[in-house]
């Protein structure tokens, strides 16, 4: 265990973290067979009184939420035509898409009936949020298989494949963009029919907006720190001529966005209750100001923004103020009309845990195996920009 | 016109022969329990010094069918709110969204459904009262047409007004609900939510989806246009022979762009 400083001793680091991770595995595995033979009242904190519990929370909630870096990305690059971007754009795509199937895995834990997540599909309910969330997390996942669909087509040397999806890729990117404005808001707005539920802190008409907000900004925070871990993994630079403007241009959104949300709370009269603050407040507190204000004010300061730790450690509290916000919507928000508070179980925790696990090690498998990422030493973005985007030069492989 | 319960706490003596008609008309397991749970759909108790039944409201405008994202969830002409056991997905919104805190889960077992009171829809079609309505030997629970049933509520207060808070509990509430309640004590102090706006619930979150067909076509046709201007633009720099945006931000990487340790 005393391996535990990575750069002092890398093999003993990768050690250390396979160890942890097969750890984690075994755990999930037991929690997966525990799950699906008991139930979910046997293995998780749930009841009548509080019924969603962390894997909506933060399996689903924060996974959708901080994949949202790709459609926004996407859009740069596609839409806004800064070609600049493009090298970032495939781990992005590729994290977003491991996101979304890695929910999907989330949800078949949480449902009663897992396998009638396809229901949704045959029975439907116009009017339910949660119906339009289930088509357009289907949709959207889709379309992220076909937005990454090039990097495996041009690992298998597929050119014919490759140049079909390429002739789509902007009806496809467009598609993504709205999928993903919709599901974004709509996961906020799952809130809106509980105005005597959801604490005053946190409910709002503005919901939609300020779920969709908080997440294209922690989104682009998400695209700073898995450039960082992919950095330090496969020694590569980190692109502080491309990550440094998304992290300005995160700390735009969510400086737009902490600024509307206290407007509303100071509107609805909600900022009285800081007079004498309880639990809700807190919780209140560490969220906005640890995880939007702290950030967005590191990222005013030039010297945070031009060095690569500046740039990690806002993007990291950033994506944490994402985490914590939809925890006290789901949890912390909900607490005192339930009646009781609310805890995750050990099994819970457990399987929370390795899906995050599951997700790194796809991501690092992929990785190796696709070109995710542009060739070492491949010279400036121009050039790589228009090289990379035609699969033109087939990779001898 | 659709139907309902009156339930007049004020007669209830605590008898719980409603109970027991409701767990034999809709065949479920005994004992009765403290509170109304997926196997207990309706439940005597007392509170402040008077018997109070919990069940289902079965809301004209149900906030459970709204979010249910299956339609396992949906409101009969008849009045009872009914639940398709077959469909549900077992997602459990209609838990977290209703007001009133009435569907119950089956969290003991590996395959598990919801449990509601469904007003005996069964035992309506058949032109029979619900159990639970048919057995109270009081009156405390009367079945009727709800708009009968509400006069009759408020003609009770008004003949005796000493003997209940003036309140139909039920008349307005989330939009109003087919089961109405009467008490001499205030509803908030039985355990009901005594603040829920006027209107349905359903359409806070209705007034959102109800525009997406018109976002999807805007936000479409800006997105191309964004798309179409910015491919214009970089076309026309082109034939121009100016450089490339990509090739005009070729400037030299800042000088303290080392990785973070």
């Amino acid at each position: 265990m005393n391996a535990a400083r990575p750069a002092s001793d890398p093999p003993g680091a990768v050690r250390f973290w396979r160890a942890v991770f097969a750890l984690v595995v075994a755990a999930f595995a037991v929690a997966t067979v525990l799950r699906f033979g008991l139930g979910l009242g046997a293995v998780t904190n749930l009841s009548d009184r509080f019924p969603w519990g962390l894997w909506i929370g933060f399996d689903v909630l924060c996974g959708v939420g901080l994949a949202a870096g790709a459609f926004t990305l996407t859009a740069v690059v596609h839409l806004l035509n800064l070609r600049r971007f493009e090298p970032i754009l495939r781990s992005t795509v590729l994290t977003a898409l491991l996101g979304y199937l890695l929910v999907i895995v989330a949800l078949l834990f949480d449902l009663g009936q897992p396998w009638r997540i396809r229901h949704p599909l045959v029975f439907r309910n116009p009017h339910s949020v949660m119906f339009e969330v289930a088509w357009c997390v289907m949709l959207y996942t889709t379309v992220l298989a076909f937005e990454f669909a090039p990097v495996v087509f041009e690992r298998l040397s597929l050119h014919t494949l490759g140049s079909v999806l390429r002739a789509v890729s902007t009806p496809l990117v467009i598609a993504g963009v709205i999928l993903s404005t919709l599901h974004q808001s709509s996961l906020g707005s799952l809130y809106l029919i509980v105005p005597e539920k959801l604490h005053p802190l946190w409910y709002t008409p503005l919901l939609p907006l300020f779920f969709f907000m908080s997440a294209v900004g922690a989104g682009l925070g998400m695209v700073v720190l898995e450039s960082w871990l992919s950095g330090r993994a496969f020694g590569r630079e980190l692109e502080m001529d491309l990550l440094e403007p998304l992290a300005r241009a995160m700390a735009v959104v969510l400086g737009v966005y902490g600024l509307l949300r206290l407007i509303v709370l100071r509107r609805a009269g909600a900022l009285a209750r800081f007079a004498d603050p309880g639990y809700e407040e807190a919780m209140f507190a560490v969220e906005l100001a640890l995880g939007v204000l702290l950030p967005v004010g590191l990222l005013a300061l030039p010297r945070v923004r031009r060095s690569g730790r500046g740039l990690v450690v806002a993007a990291f509290l950033a994506v944490l103020g994402l985490v914590a916000n939809r925890l006290n919507v789901s949890v912390t928000g909900m607490e005192a009309a339930a009646g009781a508070r609310y805890l995750p179980s050990v099994m819970e925790v457990l399987v929370s845990l390795g899906l995050v696990a599951l997700g790194f090690a796809l991501f690092a498998f992929a990785a190796r195996w696709l070109p995710v990422f542009p060739e070492r030493g491949a010279t400036t973005p121009g050039r790589r920009a228009e090289t990379a985007r035609p699969v033109a030069e087939p990779v001898e492989v | 016109m659709s139907a309902g319960l009156l339930i007049d706490a004020t007669l209830c003596v605590g008898c719980g022969a409603c109970e027991a008609a409701c767990k034999e008309a809709n065949g479920l397991p005994l004992p009765v329990e403290e509170r109304t749970t997926a196997y207990t759909w309706t439940v005597v108790q007392q509170r402040e010094g008077q018997y109070v039944r919990r069940l289902c409201m079965h809301c004209l405008e149900p906030t459970c069918v709204s979010v249910c994202p299956v339609g396992a969830l949906s409101k009969t002409e008849a009045g009872p709110v009914v639940y398709d056991p077959k469909r549900c997905i077992g997602c459990r919104y209609c838990i977290m969204a209703c007001p009133f805190g009435v569907p119950k889960y089956q969290w003991d077992r590996p395959v598990p459904v919801v449990g509601k009171c469904v007003l005996c829809a069964g035992r309506l079609e058949q032109g029979l009262a619900p159990a639970c309505a048919a057995v109270c030997p009081t009156g405390a629970s009367l079945f009727g047409r709800r708009d009968e049933l509400l006069q009759e509520a408020r003609a009770r207060i008004a003949s005796e007004p000493g003997r209940y808070v003036n309140r139909v509990y039920g008349a307005e509430e989330a939009g109003g609900t087919s089961v109405l309640l009467l008490s001499s004590v205030p509803f908030e102090r039985l355990g009901f939510p005594a603040g829920l706006p006027k209107e349905p619930l359903p359409l806070r979150t209705w007034q959102v989806l109800s525009k997406i067909p018109d976002f999807v076509v805007l936000a479409g046709v800006f997105l191309y246009g964004l798309f179409w201007i910015t491919r214009r633009r970089e076309q026309v720099r082109a034939a121009e022979g100016e450089p490339r945006e990509a090739d005009l931000d070729e400037r030299p990487a800042p000088g303290d762009g080392e990785a973070a340790p």
